[in-house]
């Protein structure tokens, strides 16, 4: 419990870090940070295929794509980022609070979490994908043709 | 056969797209056309037929389950209703052929999302097929590349992913709780879990996710932008149907097949439905520009439904439904018609508009028809519906919800008076002098939508009979 609570605190700290950071590249590799930690925090909870999938396609893929989009972007001068850090900092200096009132308020709120996860057979992410849940794949295949549909809207350009 | 809304769409996606995409470029308009025609008769011979729970004869081979109730297939009607008259307007704003076969596209994948909504017995894939919707939508407002487009999807993509977290963390929170994501495994979950403060939570999270869908106050920032920069056409989808497959549907679908009576919930949405009528009027007074004039109203009139369904009475449950209704169709009308003006003067704006209606007769009269509608003036449609929502109120002890829910309807008729000066009365300008009437395209959905308007309210009495109140029965 106590090193899930670590890893816990470790990624909400990662995610405050990518969201307040004002440089693109070192945002994506918090973001990759907080995603490495989720799929730790996976694994550790027994759910071994999520936490290779977060790692592989979040962590992985998903920040390459990151990186290559931000290496179409101009570095920012190290002026502005004095400025834009003094911006974002003003703006957000209420969220720590918002979020030390909802944690009270849901702790107070909630019991104290004493759910169990589903038995280990009906969580094997084969089982799920291939035996239950056929509609969600189904799914799955019209959001990838909604993104290639995306990509032709937005990036293929008539030839003139 | 409900799971045929979903494969025949995707099918022709697939095979007009991959093996014969030249062909499908010249058929897939008439398909399309085809296919809605057949989703309007399908789902309007099971309102007449009254059979209420019908279940899916394919689910066998398919392995997954769909099932429609009175609720789904009125909103079935009401998409295959809107899809079409979109479908029409895009023919005659996307003049490049390719554009409108990507438009189609999209449609199509718009469509799938909007039918899984309805047919969809669990909440994990509800909430896949509110992020197909959604996903689509997003393509669609921004496919000319504007720079306002942009922007307008944008901030419905921020919003909506927001959403997309809220409702995520509630799908989690109910599979603890219940064990599963079906409707009736949440719903018995709901009554025996031993854990109320989690179910309460999900709820509540889930809620949460369904009213930025639905653009309710204070979550509606982004569609004034979202309705105001969409090509025409889009606008028309997005008003018309896709808030409410994706937010307002959402609501009254989780009232009825997973909360039940949940007096906190039901309290927080006659709140944030009355603050919407509100605020969406009062800001749809001081708008220039005729879209997000519209778009305004939406709030105001999606404030109606959720006020309906925060009521949690049958009647009032059954009232929001067939409000849900009027405003798919008084909205598309009023789109369309603001569709036709753009079409003709290449702008928006109300300040450089005037006496439209002497040059553009079947818009300017359709406007008024879906104007008085949608202010509650009898015998149209508009206000049977409005009638029973604040009936219902009145009877469920919320006497001051219903006075206020009386004076939003004023506040409508001033904010559509004065639209009505400005655009299709009043006095020309220079730039409407020259002006004529819009194409077959745009014309011919404002006969029929205005027809329906009419014509619902002219036949109350056979609608209340068969459609509304057998709503009623759905509510536990």
């Amino acid at each position: 419990m106590t090193i899930e609570l670590i890893l816990l605190g470790l990624m909400l700290l990662a995610a405050v870090w990518t969201v307040m950071t004002v440089r693109l590249l070192l945002s994506v590799i918090g973001l990759a940070l907080v995603s490495a930690l989720v799929s730790v925090l996976m694994y550790r909870l027994n759910a071994p295929y999520a936490a290779v999938f977060e790692l592989s396609v979040c962590a992985g893929l998903i920040s390459v794509i990151f990186f290559v989009a931000v290496s179409f972007t101009k570095r920012l001068t190290d002026a502005d980022v004095r400025t834009l850090r003094k911006e974002r900092i003003k703006k957000t200096v209420w969220l720590p609070l918002l979020m030390a009132g909802l944690g009270l308020m849901l702790a107070k709120t909630l019991a104290p979490p004493v759910l169990e996860a589903p038995a280990q057979g009906q969580t094997d992410v084969r089982t799920v994908l291939w035996g239950l849940r056929h509609l969600d794949l189904f799914g799955q295949i019209i959001v990838l043709l909604a993104g290639a549909f995306g990509v032709v809207a937005f990036f293929k350009d008539k030839k003139k | 056969m409900p799971s045929l809304l979903i494969l025949i769409p995707l099918l022709c996606l697939l095979l007009f797209n991959l093996p014969w995409r030249k062909v499908g470029e010249r058929v897939a308009f008439w398909a399309a056309f085809v296919f809605l025609t057949a989703q309007m008769a399908a789902s309007a011979a099971r309102f007449f037929r009254a059979r209420y729970l019908l279940t899916d004869p394919l689910s066998g081979i398919l392995f997954f389950r769909l099932a429609g109730d009175g609720l789904t297939w009125i909103l079935l009607f009401t998409v295959a209703m809107t899809a079409m008259t979109v479908l029409l307007a895009g023919r005659v704003f996307f003049q490049d052929e390719r554009q409108k076969f990507l438009f189609n596209n999209l449609l199509c994948v718009s469509l799938i999302g909007m039918n899984g909504t309805a047919l969809t017995t669990d909440l994990f894939s509800l909430y896949v097929f509110l992020e197909i919707t959604s996903v689509s939508s997003f393509i669609l407002i921004a496919i000319r590349k504007e720079k306002e487009a942009l922007e307008g999807a944008f901030k419905y993509l921020i919003l909506s992913t927001v959403a997309t977290v809220l409702m995520l963390a509630a799908v989690g929170f109910f599979l603890l709780v219940a064990g599963g994501t079906s409707f009736a495994e949440i719903r018995m979950a709901c009554i025996e879990s031993g854990h109320p403060g989690f179910a309460r939570l999900a709820a509540a999270l889930f809620v949460g996710g369904l009213l930025i869908k639905a653009g309710v106050v204070p979550f509606h920032w982004w569609l004034p932008d979202a309705y105001g920069s969409a090509p025409a056409p889009v606008s028309i989808l997005l008003a018309g149907i896709v808030t409410k497959a994706t937010g307002v549907y959402g609501l009254a679908r989780l009232t009825v097949s997973v909360l039940g009576r949940n007096p906190e919930l039901q309290a927080a949405l006659m709140l944030a439905g009355t603050v919407s009528i509100f605020a969406g009027a009062l800001a749809a007074i001081g708008q220039r520009d005729f879209k997000r004039m519209l778009a305004y109203s939406s709030i105001s009139q999606v404030g109606y439904i959720v006020l309906g369904i925060g009521c949690g009475t049958p009647l009032a449950l059954a009232g929001a439904v067939f409000h849900l209704f009027n405003h798919a169709v008084f909205k598309t009308l009023l789109f369309v018609d603001a569709a036709s003006v753009e079409r003709r003067l290449g702008t928006t704006d109300m300040s450089r508009m005037g006496g439209l209606a002497s040059r553009m007769p079947w818009t300017g009269w359709s406007s008024v028809v879906a104007l008085l509608s949608t202010a509650g003036i009898p015998p149209l449609a508009g206000f049977w519906s409005k009638l029973v929502i604040l009936v219902a109120l009145w009877q469920a002890g919320a006497h001051a919800y219903a006075a206020l829910a009386l004076l939003g309807g004023i506040l409508t008729l001033a904010y559509f008076l004065s639209m009505q000066r400005r655009v299709f009365f009043g006095k020309e300008t220079p730039e409407t002098a020259a002006v004529r009437e819009a194409d077959l395209g745009l014309v011919l959905p404002e006969i029929v939508l205005t027809a329906l308007t009419v014509g619902i309210g002219l036949a109350f009495p056979f609608a209340l009979r068969h459609v509304i109140l057998p709503i009623q029965q759905l509510l536990w």
